[in-house]
């Protein structure tokens, strides 16, 4: 099937140009970094993990979400996600690939990334993180080519395929609340310290990925001939709705446990991030930008009549993903770290190399996720009008 | 050792091919990472011993800027720990690796100072370095087990041939008390120590109680430095130990207790003549 992605128009080689050029920088940058070290970051002994560790953590989120389309679709039997169902497994391939780039670009020694398998430590949730996301990634390559490959052939897809189907959903949900137990369970980060944080992350990720795959399908109508249908959006655009008021409600509720007890530790990144510590605001015009956006999406997306309309459902999911972006990819990492453990305020900004690598990561992601679009996409093309059941 | 690694696994295979003997074999199984078993090692008879390793600071034994300076540089310049400064002289808080270092009481002691505290008590200067927790935060998250304890005394290690450089210690540490090296710090040794090993870029650090000196039968560099009493090192677990006796009579704090990582290093309070 991938030689569909060998063929196409001008516009999807310049597009795919325009990400090879970016991915083509990131990589420069990145072999200034692995031959210089991480000193070519923003970070310090103080912040110790930033860009790249944010966007590795909401990434995760992007991949998990493509359970919202498998519950419905494969547990509830809901036929309208049959075409956007590829969609939302492919999107979770490439963002998967995107985390563990990430982590990559972030280790200090990239070549002794194996010692996690070597030394295999099952208390160190690093190492479980690392688990959940390979078998994702492996599950969602299998069950996207899998099913993909039978609709080419216009046969359902084979029964073999349902339990890797149905595991799909719980693995979903267990990467990222994974993710999360890497910040909710260290003594002294008061503002991770939180029993909520995993679900927190799930709403998020509930809400910012479907956002996602609502923009990436009105794309997919507007530059092919393959229409994922009008039905789906909506039912995408409900989900996305509920997500972002938990994630907002949740949001509300760590506040509350902040301000309300009063306790100074729990207090301090909230207020560095949305007030400023110690005459320190680099954080605040973007954390308040992130809860503008919040707020206006989410009142977008409960007003029916704005939600059913498609151009303005799609302006309410770019403001969701941007707002989710910045809480996700970056106030939660810098937040953690300010105040420092010893309570001094040290702050942190990504530098240029750290940014263009970060940007190119995010464009191998896009690559990949466009060349299985086109795959994706050109099938449908081929097999328009047939439906098939799953 | 005048035989190189490579050739040493050269030698290690031709032998066990040829049969000649076990041990080759084993000692070849051993470099492969299969370690030896604690019973076996053989220890030096004049090492340094204990089963709970721990320190007393009595900070009333610091009286001037260079007492602090020097017990600071002992562990810095004996452990080839990097000086890097900005073009100005002042420290460069990006790179910037420390074992042991000084910090005033409202830093070391966060949320412990009141608003009514003397100012003089509130910058008074605190010697902290790694805790060497009893349940260390940094061991539990580490995905390679490159920081360990260990199990004969309890001391919190670093093996910086195994580390990935995540970061994930630095995260979990409440005392601040690891340095990653972000860049080559060789450059930045201003006289390298040909008895310890130097790090390479993208390896986590921290202070180790000086196990290489506790090996040989001495106390730890930061120890010997200070002034007399200053830092107090020695067995917790044995009840006839200097550092059990004040830790059992006097009043002694440690950093973030309510935080169950049990840490080994105490602060006397009210210092002068103990035990």
């Amino acid at each position: 099937m991938l030689e569909k992605a060998l063929v196409g128009s001008k516009k999807y080689w310049a597009w795919v140009f325009f990400l090879g050029l970016l991915a083509v920088s990131g990589c420069y940058y990145y072999y200034r970094q692995f031959n210089y070290g991480l000193g070519l970051t923003g970070l310090s002994r103080d912040v110790s993990w930033g860009l790249y560790i944010g966007q590795f953590t909401f990434l995760v989120g992007v991949a998990a979400s493509a359970v919202m389309l498998v519950i419905p679709y494969y547990l509830h039997d809901y036929k309208k996600f049959s075409k956007v169902v590829i969609l939302g497994e492919f999107l979770a391939i490439s963002a998967v690939l995107m985390c563990m780039l990430f982590i990559m670009a972030d280790m200090g020694q990239p070549m002794r990334f194996m010692n996690i398998m070597l030394h295999p430590t099952p208390n160190s949730v690093m190492f479980w993180d690392f688990l959940v996301l390979a078998g994702y990634l492996a599950l969602n390559l299998l069950i996207g080519w899998v099913t993909l490959g039978a609709d080419r052939k216009g046969v359902p897809p084979p029964k073999w395929i349902k339990p890797f189907i149905y595991l799909s959903v719980p693995w979903a949900v267990s990467i990222h609340t994974v993710t999360a137990f890497l910040y909710a369970g260290l003594p002294g980060r008061h503002f991770w310290l939180s029993a909520i944080m995993a679900a927190r992350f799930l709403a998020s990720a509930f809400a910012g990925g479907p956002a996602l795959l609502i923009i990436l399908a009105l794309l997919v109508r507007k530059l092919t001939k393959f229409d994922p249908g009008k039905e789906p959006i909506q039912a995408l655009g409900k989900i996305v709705a509920y997500a972002m008021f938990l994630n907002v409600f949740f949001l509300g509720l760590e506040f509350f446990t902040a301000f309300y007890s009063n306790i100074p530790g729990h207090m301090e990144s909230f207020v560095y991030l949305y007030k400023g510590l110690e005459g320190h605001h680099e954080l605040v015009p973007l954390m308040w930008a992130s809860s503008v956006f919040a707020a206006v999406s989410l009142f977008m997306l409960l007003f029916t009549s704005l939600r059913k309309n498609e151009g303005t459902l799609a302006l309410a999911c770019v403001l969701l993903f941007a707002s989710l972006w910045i809480d996700k990819g970056f106030g939660l990492i810098i937040g953690g770290f300010v105040p420092n453990m010893l309570n001094e305020v040290r702050t942190y900004w990504p530098t240029r190399p750290e940014s263009v690598i970060t940007a190119g990561i995010w464009a191998i992601g896009f690559l990949v996720l466009t060349l299985l679009y086109k795959v994706a996409v050109s099938v449908r093309e081929d097999t328009a009008g047939i439906e098939i059941e799953h | 050792m005048s035989m190189d690694r490579r050739e040493f696994l050269k030698m290690a295979g031709i032998s066990s091919i040829l049969g000649l003997g076990v041990s080759a074999a084993a000692t070849a199984q051993n470099i492969l990472g299969q370690g030896i078993a604690p019973d076996k090692v053989i220890t030096n008879p004049e090492a340094l011993t204990a089963k709970h390793w721990a320190m007393v600071v009595d900070m009333s034994k610091f009286k001037t800027d260079e007492d602090f300076q020097k017990t600071i540089s002992a562990c810095h310049t004996t452990h080839n720990v990097p000086d890097f400064k900005n073009p100005d002289g002042s420290v460069n808080l990006k790179d910037e690796i420390k074992w042991i270092w000084k910090e005033t009481y409202e830093h070391a002691f966060p949320e412990e100072d009141n608003p009514y505290m003397d100012e003089k008590l509130k910058e008074m200067p605190f010697l902290v370095l790694c805790n060497h927790c009893e349940k260390p935060a940094c061991v539990r998250v580490c995905p390679t087990q490159a920081t360990f304890k260990r199990p004969q005394d309890g001391i919190v290690m670093m093996d910086m041939h195994r580390c990935i450089g995540c970061r994930f210690c630095m995260a979990a540490c409440p005392y601040g008390a690891r340095s990653f090296n972000w860049r080559d710090p060789r450059p930045f040794i201003k006289n390298e120590n040909k008895e310890y090993p130097t790090r390479t870029k993208g390896v986590v650090e921290k202070c180790t109680f000086c196990t290489e000196r506790l090996a040989f039968g001495k106390m730890p560099a930061c120890v010997e430095a200070a002034p007399k009493g200053g830092l107090l090192f020695g067995d917790l677990a044995d009840k006839n130990s200097e550092v059990r006796k004040i830790v059992e009579t006097r009043y002694t704090i440690r950093r973030k207790p309510n935080l169950g990582t049990g840490p080994s290093v105490y602060y006397l309070i009210g210092g002068n003549e103990h035990a």
